[in-house]
């Protein structure tokens, strides 16, 4: 017998939950995009769990999609950080205020 | 048999939770990374034990690979400052966050645990044919009604590439 879809998505929603709190409780940008990472994958999981519910692959073609997306956004996201360091040497989300009202 | 993919299963599921709590809760930057490695080879796999093979080999070559040694070389390049500011900008955004996170969670548990999910309509759906291995099954899905959005892929690549390199070059006039 294999395991119930439900305990997958439990935990997709466990990890996705640990993911938003990082978000929000993180002040290292670093870390922050590592928890959006996190939940990007919450959501892999959960597609996945939902494709074996159903018996349908599509949901494994939205991980490739999301894997892809995932791709291109970290290699984007680490390249303005990097030139956000090189700016002001601080990897510190609340320094970066300077569109702050 | 049944008692292996749960036990898998249970031992899988814990090492992901704790290494992602973990991964909040650390102070340093690689520690970090490292952690998330652990989430992602867990999650490969939970992948491998629902039979998305291909995802999951996915999931080790681009994600534990590629994209981590990104963050790692990221971390490295910038140095790790591990003094991070406690004191909050916003008094209450820390315990607020916390506190909506875990109604994020119980609604999200509540909604995976009560809702049934039908399975109908399954002639019309991508499905594995007997006999048919996972990688056969998802290429011919991807190559034939995905081809145009599987194509579309490349162009956000090549895009991300150029964009990455005009961030990233020193303006040497």
């Amino acid at each position: 017998m294999k395991v119930p879809g439900a305990l997958y998505l439990i935990l997709s929603a466990l990890l996705f939950t640990i993911g938003a709190i990082g978000v929000l409780v993180r002040r290292n940008v670093l870390v922050m995009f590592m928890c959006i990472e996190l939940m990007l994958n919450a959501v892999n999981l959960s597609f996945v769990t939902f494709g074996r519910m159903l018996h349908d692959l599509t949901g494994q073609i939205a991980v490739f999609f999301v894997l892809v997306v995932a791709a291109a956004e970290v290699v984007v996201g680490l390249a303005i950080i990097v030139s956000i360091f090189r700016r002001r040497a601080s990897a510190d989300a609340d320094q970066i205020s300077l569109l702050k009202w | 048999m049944a008692g292996l993919q749960y036990s898998v299963f249970i031992v899988v599921s814990l090492i992901a939770l704790g290494a992602a709590v973990s991964l909040v809760l650390s102070r340093n930057a690689v520690h970090s990374a490292l952690f998330l490695v652990g989430v992602l080879l867990a999650l490969a796999v939970l992948f491998l034990l629902q039979g998305a093979f291909l995802v999951a080999v996915l999931q080790i070559i681009v994600y534990a690979g590629a994209i981590m040694v990104l963050f790692v070389f990221v971390v490295m390049l910038l140095g790790i400052d591990k003094q991070e500011a406690l004191t909050e900008t916003l008094a209450s955004q820390r315990p607020l966050a916390i506190g909506l996170g875990l109604l994020l969670a119980a609604e999200a548990i509540y909604l995976g645990v009560t809702q049934h999910i039908h399975v109908h309509s399954v002639s019309t759906v991508a499905q594995q044919l007997p006999g048919e291995s996972n990688v056969t099954a998802v290429a011919r899905d991807l190559f034939t009604s995905w081809a145009l959005p599987f194509e579309a892929t490349s162009v956000l690549l090549i895009v991300a590439v150029v964009g990455v390199m005009v961030l990233a070059r020193r303006k040497t006039t």
